[in-house]
């Protein structure tokens, strides 16, 4: 019956569905076959061997390759002194500390600007987003260009322009323009002075959190007397007293417990006081301004989404704006805005990688830069750079799901 | 980025090839064309010039390379790589030849799969400072911003000699040598460190020139060469060779105007040279008029000097440690027997 390979292929496709099709002729196999679970079940595992088989492939291959051209390879590098220098650590380091070292100074630059990043990015976009739909219609104008202006230039350029146009235009050391002689602003940076902690300092902190823990009590109660009498009482504003009132003659009552370390000019270059480098400002000021106009857009639409008729209902009743916005709007938009504001935080964390363009020192530019120039294991260097970025960013995921998953409407 | 692409490019092709690069003559020559990595530009070792032809000291060496096997010293397709990129691009087999201004030293030589051929210019890191700061030696360099180039010996040496002198200083790393040169033109650094020959060529792209100085500190030994993937002999002897031939060319005053007359010599050794008797081209793999080629497309190793790097150039570097051993330098080349 099988003349050719393609007949007996037909032969067996016509007739074998034929026969497997007819109830009669199941036996144990087919009836397996046409079991949901076995067969689900099958594909699985043969899916599981085929990615097992390909990542065996590939590392058996990596090893082969490394090994016939002498390439030496693992992570015994880790522990071998750097022996350069970094521009911006927030751990201890010098040129003594480990090649693993480095790894971590790296990965706290990232986080650092991400962080800082993040933040602004938040507030710069839920501004320029209630502003777009602002009744106002020079800001709803504005706020529309600015969006459109910067959410269509490439992140790089953008960088460039703050680190290259802006921020390099800024005097030398010896022209620095200074502030009461305690902050200075050139292009080396931004020198503030550095609080260090003096006689007392623990005694003051102790004040502190007792004001902190005053006003989270405060915060409970009002919330039940609320609850209970509908009686308001000024939380916001009480609370701002006391932080402030205990933080200022908490100050003074402990004996000054905070000296300040001034910066100066010595020689070449300010010393003492703590330096924020141009390269971060740049790539701060760069990652907030790009990723805040998604994010106004996203808050944008998730107003937007919200029907009417709420607007409508609050004014019924009498709400003001703010309390319109703050307690019926923005609730009901949130369900809509955090998926979408997800990505953007992932987005700018991963963004933060161009750092290496200006010479910030983020994990990218020392680790999978430097650090993978003076040992050559790009292999290994890669691989663990890019699996910190899948942390980092698996770790936001995480949390935002588990904050969208509060906010989410509860069905019920 | 590009960098990262090619990293993460070259790291794939590391995982998915098996040993595809035993016999790299053999691939060159059914390639037809030798692939040559230099810098991403840097005036007098390789950089592109006005018409976007690649010249300098080390894209010379890769023409050298072309002569020797093809006969023809324009057979190269030139790779720009950064110093981060270089040594990933030789690994994987992207490009043949590293040819970019980089330091012989043991970590690279024993741990990263490579050979060095030999040294087609001696160098060492050096200073360049604005003059306006005032600063006559290395010394005063205390608290300094220090520009780099990032991937390179110099940022070692640069750590090594502020703490040898109990100075501090602060690195800022760029990653081509164009934005190191920005940023020592903006102020963002009172100084930049490099190989001194380097310092040199930069110094020319400053929009004044005169405003800056190379002070007289040499701080670390920077021997320049070639660079081959280890375990493949026949392609390591072709390059070494090449470098070889082009200073015995010096040393026998044979020249590119002189090559075709130099041919008729009574003299054996250049006889052999040139490859009128003897078959020292068969045993390498190549022509035997391979260092005839060598000598007549891409001239002998004083003659690209001068061209490149030495009088002949806006770089105007002395020839002093290159000059042949002959010459009190160092330039030495075994015999071609």
């Amino acid at each position: 019956m099988c003349w050719s390979l393609r007949f007996c292929w037909a032969f067996l496709a016509v007739y074998g569905a034929d026969y497997i099709m007819n109830p009669n002729n199941r036996n144990g196999l087919s009836r397996l076959f046409y079991n949901p679970t076995a067969r689900s079940l099958f594909f699985q595992a043969l899916i599981l061997g085929l990615l097992l088989y390909f990542v065996m492939t590939i590392v058996g291959n990596v090893m082969t390759n490394l090994n016939q051209r002498g390439i030496s390879t693992g992570f015994g590098f880790l522990s071998q002194p750097a022996g350069f220098g970094i521009s911006q650590t927030l751990i201890e380091y010098n040129e003594t500390f480990t090649f693993g070292r480095t790894f971590f100074v790296g990965l706290l630059n990232t986080l650092l600007v991400s962080f800082l990043g993040v933040i602004a990015a938040t507030f710069l976009g839920v501004v320029v987003g209630i502003s777009r739909i602002s009744p106002n219609w020079l800001l709803r104008k504005i706020s529309m260009v600015y969006v459109e202006i910067l959410r269509n230039i490439p992140l790089l350029l953008q960088i460039f322009f703050w680190y290259y146009v802006v921020l390099q235009t800024l005097p030398r050391p010896r022209d620095s323009l200074s502030f009461g002689e305690s902050i200075f602003i050139n292009i080396r940076g931004v020198f503030v002075p550095k609080p260090v902690p003096d006689a007392g300092f623990s005694f003051y902190i102790a004040l502190l959190v007792a004001a902190v823990v005053a006003v989270v009590a405060l915060t409970i109660w009002a919330k039940r007397r609320m609850r209970d009498t509908g009686q308001q009482f000024p939380v916001f504003w009480t609370s701002i007293a006391i932080l402030f009132g205990t933080a200022v003659i908490g100050f003074f009552i402990t004996g000054r417990p905070i000296m300040l370390d001034y910066p100066e000019l010595r020689g070449l270059n300010f010393r003492g006081g703590i330096t924020i480098l141009p390269e971060l400002i740049a790539l701060w000021f760069a990652l907030t301004i790009y990723t805040s106009t998604y994010i106004g857009e996203i808050v944008r639409s998730g107003i937007e989404s919200v029907s009417h008729g709420q607007t409508e209902a609050c004014r019924a009743l009498g709400l003001n704006e703010g309390h319109r916005m703050k307690l019926v709007i923005l609730p009901q938009a949130m369900r809509v805005m955090i998926p979408p504001m997800t990505s953007q935080y992932l987005n700018l964390t991963k963004n933060s990688s161009l750092a290496t363009a200006i010479g910030y020192p983020d994990l990218v530019s020392v680790f999978a830069g430097t650090t993978l120039n003076q040992t050559g294991q790009a292999i290994e260097i890669i691989s663990m750079t890019m699996l910190v970025y899948l942390t980092i960013s698996l770790l936001v995921s995480a949390f935002m799901n588990w904050f969208n998953r509060r906010v989410a409407l509860v069905e019920r | 980025m590009k960098k990262i692409a090619t990293l993460v490019g070259a790291t794939v092709a590391i995982m998915a090839t098996a040993g595809a690069h035993a016999n790299t003559l053999e691939t060159v020559k059914n390639r037809g064309a030798v692939q040559c990595g230099v810098s991403d530009g840097l005036p007098g070792f390789s950089a592109t010039d006005s018409s976007g032809r690649w010249q300098g000291i080390d894209a010379d060496v890769c023409r050298a390379v072309a002569a020797a096997v093809f006969g023809d010293a324009e057979k190269v397709n030139f790779v720009s790589l950064t110093a981060t990129e270089r040594f990933t691009a030789l690994q994987s087999g992207e490009i043949d030849i590293l040819s970019r201004n980089t330091t012989w030293t043991l970590t690279r030589d024993a741990s990263l799969g490579l050979n060095f051929t030999g040294v087609n210019y001696y160098d060492g890191q050096g200073f360049l400072v604005s003059k306006d700061l005032g600063v006559d030696t290395a010394k005063e360099l205390d608290g300094a911003s220090v520009c780099i180039q990032s991937g390179t010996t110099t940022e070692l040496n640069l750590a090594d000699y502020f703490r040898v002198n109990g100075m501090s200083y602060e690195p800022v790393l760029y990653d081509t040598s164009d934005q190191t040169v920005g940023g020592f033109e903006a102020g963002r650094c009172d100084v930049l460190t490099s190989d001194q020959s380097q310092l040199y060529a930069l110094r020319i792209q400053l929009s004044d020139p005169d405003s800056a100085v190379v002070l007289p500190e040499v701080i670390s030994k920077e021997p320049l060469g070639p660079v081959v993937r280890q375990g493949d002999d026949a392609w390591f002897n072709v390059v070494k060779w090449s470098l070889y031939a082009m200073i015995n060319a010096e040393e026998m005053g044979i020249t590119t105007a002189n090559a075709e007359e130099m041919k008729s010599s009574n003299d054996p050794g250049i006889q052999r040279f040139l490859g009128v008797s003897g078959n020292m081209g068969e045993l390498l793999g190549v022509s035997n008029d391979w260092a005839f080629n060598i000598s007549k497309q891409v001239g002998n190793y004083g003659e690209v000097f001068e061209r490149t790097v030495g009088t002949g150039s806006p770089l105007n570097i002395s020839r002093g440690l290159n000059a042949l051993w002959s010459d009190g330098g160092l330039q030495y080349a075994p015999p071609v027997r």
